[in-house]
């Protein structure tokens, strides 16, 4: 935790050594209130000596408001550092997911990264704070009251040594305690969460089947269980005040009947007792604070932990040894897979999703892949991205193995409609332009009629200009799809994948969008994954995978002569046409 | 907090504090008992506090600085003093620990009755209302209700105490002194209103700022693939760049203020007690003003900031708890889902459904659907479906086919009234669905929806989630009816196979099949299919017709599909387009007419 602060605290090093160097000298101040006050009661006013009541009172004051610039610029400068900090440390980690292959982002998982970007970063950032201003002072106070302490009586004193002991083992064990009892809480609070998630998520499905009640039995045991670990804790947790009271009473009484005894035999004078009572408190808040503290600490060491799986691990996808300096072959848009096997590491069952598979599509070809769920045709137009890296076997791009080209000029030379359509919070244009930043008006009009998307574009309100909300959840699928098509082709690839991404597309406008990408993508290969015949049927060859090789390739016309699993495909979605 | 969902929004005032806190005090407890015993302990705690103050002042005076050596006297009022503190301690931990179970007690009931109410709510309050926006009122509000009724409301009640407890104590001690304090606290006050109103401006600018990082951080992450694919991994970093540093500059200054008042205020104290030594020395030496007070004194001004210092806490702490609950009882004061049927259907025996008469005799149920000229609109004034009339009798297979949007799902939505009608009406077996008890109208539907929906259990678990009582050869022979039975038993532990609500170690696919299975075992009497398979490839899905068939032998089916393949052999296919139905025939009939579902059929084809 302490090697994360450090090195991400850069551009702030001054303030977070300020602001415990202003601590201490505000602690200083505000100890020697007490001993000048003992002064005034001790000397001044027996002496009867008003003008030196009033220098005494004037050094107070002086004090007073001297801790206090102390303190502000304690706060100020432990807030920069903190905030600064966290700020440097969220960077840190953005920028560090930002070069996690497919692969990674799997293994950590979206929701988890996300959790460790916002939580947990606020966790550290919090505990800098805290640590900057309470490490310092408590620690401080404690120290310096207690030497002070000693000097001024260190028979009187003898009384930390039992009080400190018993409360320190009190805050500890109730401490224990509830630490495993929070946990308890946490976990049935992420259930209650998880329960009521799912039945807003799922409130068509619970509506349909009639199971409000169900789920209210659910939800009730959810609850319930909830309010019991609450319950444990909490009559724990309100029992560490009163204690705390009776412990730091404990002592003050203590020291005023022994003190007092020491004053009325004339061995301590009552300032200094008063001055001692006032030291005495300050040290057992101190031994509190601490302990409080330390305890945050250990809690934010998981956070501090998980951050640095993240800022630690290394992506499994760089640019190989030789990329920057490697010849790129002109860009043709010739793809070949040479014996790729694969399999995925991070989840999955284990076996391989493709074994041996050989294929080499020509420049300009257009070929599609079809076959059933799961057989692994995401996964093989994946790797030709390196979206992940095939475990056996090459893929190469224009003749050379794409893991010797630079990632980001592998990436520009292919396009690609993932599965998933997802736009971002902008406007259309703005979504578009991820295609080509510097596209002009003509090579934005241009794509989105390649695509069919012009025409509902220009309907939208502000056409161009309207803003998609939550990633365009004013758009229906198909809508959504037909976006993120215009927004591959505004990239000009070589390669051009479509992912089953006109599944929400209707039969015409799919056969729309195909016929301007035989009309204006004459050069660019184009590798398309689909369910529909009618999609496939005028591809230069079709590519049918089952299980996990390639079971048979060629024309429609080709395959439906000679390939049993095509034939049924066919069967299937041809049956009672009246040809 | 769920994982992956992040916090918005801000520190907002409540509107009507006054009923909406008289109603959150119902929740605590109904009776009066309880408070008033809470009241005791906390006049009780505060009482012993201060009184045992004062005690020290007789002991300093008749004992310690008297001059006579009266140990016994001291001793014994040292055990009056300890005994009082005991007291205190007692009272302390009453209190709290009332307040605790009180406090959970009637948050669990707060929540509980939400979620009930969110049970009754009808499907357009959910279309409204984003999840994120109704998980919120259950963890944050529902959480700063707790913390407030647990802490920060006893806690400001004894701070308010204990300032007038000690302001009395000072008066009673030394007028003229009170005098120097008076302007230390006067002063205090001010540090409190101005830098709490800036701390508060700040915070939520730095509010709305981490709404905006946290925002982005979400959807970059969960769209990481996509930024990936158009190597846009720079501006993503430049765009965090630029947000995160605007939260950053909000967060420190928001830091600063909030950070900057214990010292300010601490210190203030520290002045007020250098002046009050000052003064007090002045008066003891001048009139005689006795050490006991003094020493006395200069503990309570020392103590008096802490509850104004607690209070402007606390005050924050509740009143976003209060706002909380403005937010919680206002869902709850949302107007239920409407049913007022009275009649009622129940399951006969297997797969005999029966409508029972309010005179309690049995009708069988044939599953005859009418609409009649229906009409609706999901936003008023603006008009889905225009006068829809169709008719589904017993046994036959409606499909709907149109464009996206065009009101297909709409229409299924209104049979089992998820939305009520504008104009026009819907019968079931010629009673109007409206006349129907809603739970045995639905009941009675069968859907499958597009979004298929799992909840966190074993796969038999989501199985069973169509009719709880189904034996675990039902839910098997389900199974096999969606073909999904070789899937699962592929599964690692198969049936017993623990799947997560997002389904994230399923395939869409494999969703779909398992969705397809649940409404096999609910074995209704009539069923809806909303592009039920629209992610399984046709090649499963034709394996899964033979049993959907058996299924639904002598059943009425609904389909909405987008391929054409999945509907050719309804009995009836009902084109709908701009919330009308522009065709409707059988597959044969309506190529003949060579209208639009001719063409959409052709579509297919027209490149050729």
């Amino acid at each position: 935790m302490l090697k994360l602060m450090r090195e991400h605290i850069k551009g702030y090093e001054k303030q977070a050594v300020l602001s415990p160097i202003l601590i201490v000298l505000e602690v200083i101040c505000e100890l020697l209130l007490p001993l000048i006050m003992a002064e005034i009661v001790d000397v001044a006013i027996p002496a009867g000596d008003v003008g030196y009541i009033f220098l005494l009172g004037a050094e107070m004051v002086a004090l007073a408001l001297a801790s206090m610039a102390c303190g502000v610029g304690a706060a100020k400068a432990a807030a920069f550092a903190s905030q600064g900090f966290g700020g440097n440390l969220r960077q840190a980690l953005f920028d560090k997911v930002q070069t996690f292959s497919f692969a990674d982002i799997d293994r950590f998982s979206s929701a988890s990264l996300i959790t460790r970007i916002t939580n947990d970063v606020n966790v550290m950032t919090m505990m800098l704070a805290m640590g900057l201003r309470m490490l310092i002072r408590a620690p401080m106070m404690l120290v310096t009251a207690l030497v002070v302490s000693i000097v001024l009586n260190a028979k009187l004193a003898m009384v930390l040594v039992v009080v400190i002991p018993v409360m320190t083992v009190i805050i500890a064990v109730v401490m224990k305690i509830c630490t495993r009892l929070f946990e308890i809480l946490q976990t049935k609070l992420d259930h209650l969460n998880n329960t009521l998630q799912e039945n807003l998520v799922a409130v068509r499905v619970v509506k349909a089947f009639v199971r409000e009640n169900h789920e209210r039995k659910k939800f009730k045991r959810a609850n319930d269980d909830l309010t019991q670990a609450g319950l444990s804790v909490g009559l724990r947790i309100v029992a560490i005040m009163p204690v705390m009271m009776l412990c730091m009473n404990g002592a003050l009484v203590a020291v005023l009947y022994f003190g007092g005894r020491m004053v009325m035999g004339g061995s301590f004078q009552l300032g200094d007792l008063q001055a001692f009572t006032g030291y005495i408190t300050q040290i057992l808040m101190s031994v509190m604070m601490v302990a409080m503290t330390l305890l945050q600490l250990s809690r934010s060491q998981a956070c501090a932990q998980r951050i640095n799986e993240v800022l630690e691990a290394t992506p499994d996808i760089q640019d190989g040894q030789n990329a920057q300096s490697a010849k790129l072959p002109a860009p043709k848009g010739k793809v070949e897979l040479r014996k790729v096997s694969f399999k995925y590491t991070a989840s999955g069952t284990g076996d391989d999703v493709l074994k041996d598979i050989d294929l080499t599509v020509e420049p300009g070809q257009f070929v599609a892949i079809v076959g059933g769920t799961g057989v692994g045709k995401s996964s093989l137009v994946n790797l030709i991205p390196r979206f992940y890296d095939p475990t056996g076997g090459q893929v190469l791009l224009d003749g050379m193995d794409v893991r010797d080209y630079p990632l980001d000029d592998l990436r520009a030379r292919i396009g690609m409609v993932l599965q998933n359509n997802v736009l971002f919070t902008g406007t259309v244009r703005e979504n578009l332009l991820w295609g080509k930043p510097d596209a002009t008006q003509e090579e934005l009009d241009r794509a989105a009629k390649d695509a069919q998307a012009y025409g509902f574009i220009m309907s939208l309100p502000q056409g161009y200009d309207t803003l998609l909300d939550q990633g365009g959840v004013n758009l229906s699928g198909g809508q959504k799809q037909r976006l993120c098509i215009a927004r591959a082709m505004l990239k000009q690839p070589a390669v051009l994948i479509l992912d089953d991404s006109t599944s929400a597309v209707d039969s015409a406008t799919e056969a729309a969008i195909r016929k301007s990408f035989r009309e204006n993508l004459k050069g660019t290969t184009v590798i398309m994954i689909a369910q529909r015949i009618s999609s496939v049927r005028y591809a230069d060859r079709i590519v049918i995978l089952e299980d996990d090789h390639i079971a048979g390739q060629g024309t429609h016309e080709e395959l439906l002569e000679n390939n049993a699993i095509y034939q049924e495909i066919y069967q299937s979605q041809q049956e009672g046409v009246s040809e | 907090m769920p994982p992956g969902r992040v916090p918005r929004g801000g520190y907002q005032k409540p509107q009507n504090m006054g009923k909406t806190l008289r109603r959150l005090i119902g929740y605590l407890t109904k009776s009066p008992l309880p408070l008033a015993l809470v009241l005791t302990c906390l006049l009780c705690s505060v009482g012993t506090n201060l009184a045992g103050t004062y005690l020290m002042r007789g002991i300093i005076n008749d004992f310690i600085w008297s001059g006579c050596t009266d140990y016994a006297g001291l001793g014994s009022s040292i055990l009056k003093l300890i005994g009082i503190y005991l007291l205190g301690c007692l009272a302390t931990y009453g209190q709290s620990a009332v307040m605790v179970r009180l406090a959970q007690k009637g948050v669990n009931k707060l929540r509980y009755d939400l979620f009930d109410k969110l049970q009754k709510l009808p499907l357009s309050y959910f279309d409204r209302h984003p999840h994120g926006e109704l998980m919120s009122r259950f963890t944050n509000d529902a959480d700063n209700v707790q913390t407030a009724l647990e802490q920060s409301m006893v806690s400001m009640i004894s701070s308010c105490l204990m300032f007038v407890g000690l302001v009395v104590m000072m008066l009673v001690i030394n007028w003229k002194l009170f005098l120097v304090t008076v302007v230390v606290l006067a002063l205090t006050m001010a540090v409190f209103k101005v830098l709490g109103g800036k701390s508060r401006k700040y915070y939520q600018a730095q509010q709305a700022a981490l709404g905006e990082v946290n925002g982005n951080i979400q959807e970059m992450i969960e769209g990481l693939k996509v930024v990936k694919a158009f190597t846009h991994e720079e501006q993503a970093k430049a765009d965090f760049q630029r947000l995160n540093e605007t939260y950053r500059d909000a967060a420190q200054k928001a830091n600063f203020y909030s950070t900057t008042i214990m010292p300010i205020s601490g210190n203030l104290m520290n002045v007020s007690y250098a002046l009050t030594a000052c003064f007090g020395g002045v008066l003891a030496v001048l009139q005689g003003f006795d050490l006991g007070g003094m020493i006395i004194y200069l503990n309570l001004a020392r103590q008096v900031g802490q509850p104004l210092n607690q209070i402007s806490q606390q005050m924050t702490a509740v009143l976003s708890a209060l706002a909380g609950a403005e937010r919680i009882f206002a869902v709850m004061d949302t107007p239920p889902e409407v049913d007022e049927g009275k009649v009622h259907l129940t399951r006969v025996s297997g797969r005999e459904w029966a409508w029972k008469k309010e005179d309690g005799t049995l009708v069988p149920l044939k599953g005859d659907v009418r609409f009649e000229n229906v009409d609706f609109s999901y936003v008023p004034g603006k008009r889905i479906l225009h006068g829809i009339s169709l008719y589904a009798t017993p046994g036959q297979k409606i499909a709907f086919v149109g464009s996206t949007g065009a009101g297909k799902t709409t229409i299924t939505n209104l049979i089992n009234r998820f939305y009520e009608l504008e104009g026009g009406r819907i019968t079931y077996d010629g009673i109007d669905v409206r006349d129907i008890a809603k739970d045995d109208l639905r009941a009675s539907l069968g859907m499958v929806l597009q979004d298929t929906h799992l909840f966190t259990g074993t796969v038999m678990d989501n199985i069973r989630y169509g009719r709880l009582d189904a034996t675990d050869e039902e839910c098997i022979a389900a199974a096999k009816t969606a073909n999904a039975h070789s899937f699962i038993r592929r599964l690692p532990q198969g049936y017993q196979t623990v799947v997560t609500g997002d389904g994230a170690n399923l395939s869409q696919g494999q969703r779909q099949l398992l969705a397809i299975a649940r409404a096999a075992v609910a074995d209704p009497p009539v069923m809806i299919l909303d592009e039920a398979t629209s992610s399984i490839d046709t090649r499963t899905e034709k394996h899964i017709e033979a049993g959907m068939d058996a299924l639904m032998e002598g059943r009425t089916v609904f389909v909405i599909a987008h391929r054409l393949s999945t509907v050719r052999n309804s009995n009836c296919i009902v084109v709908i387009e701009n919330g009308q139905i522009e065709e409707k025939g059988d597959h044969a009939a309506l190529l003949e007419e060579k209208g639009r579902y001719y063409r959409l059929y052709t579509g297919q084809f027209q490149l050729s």
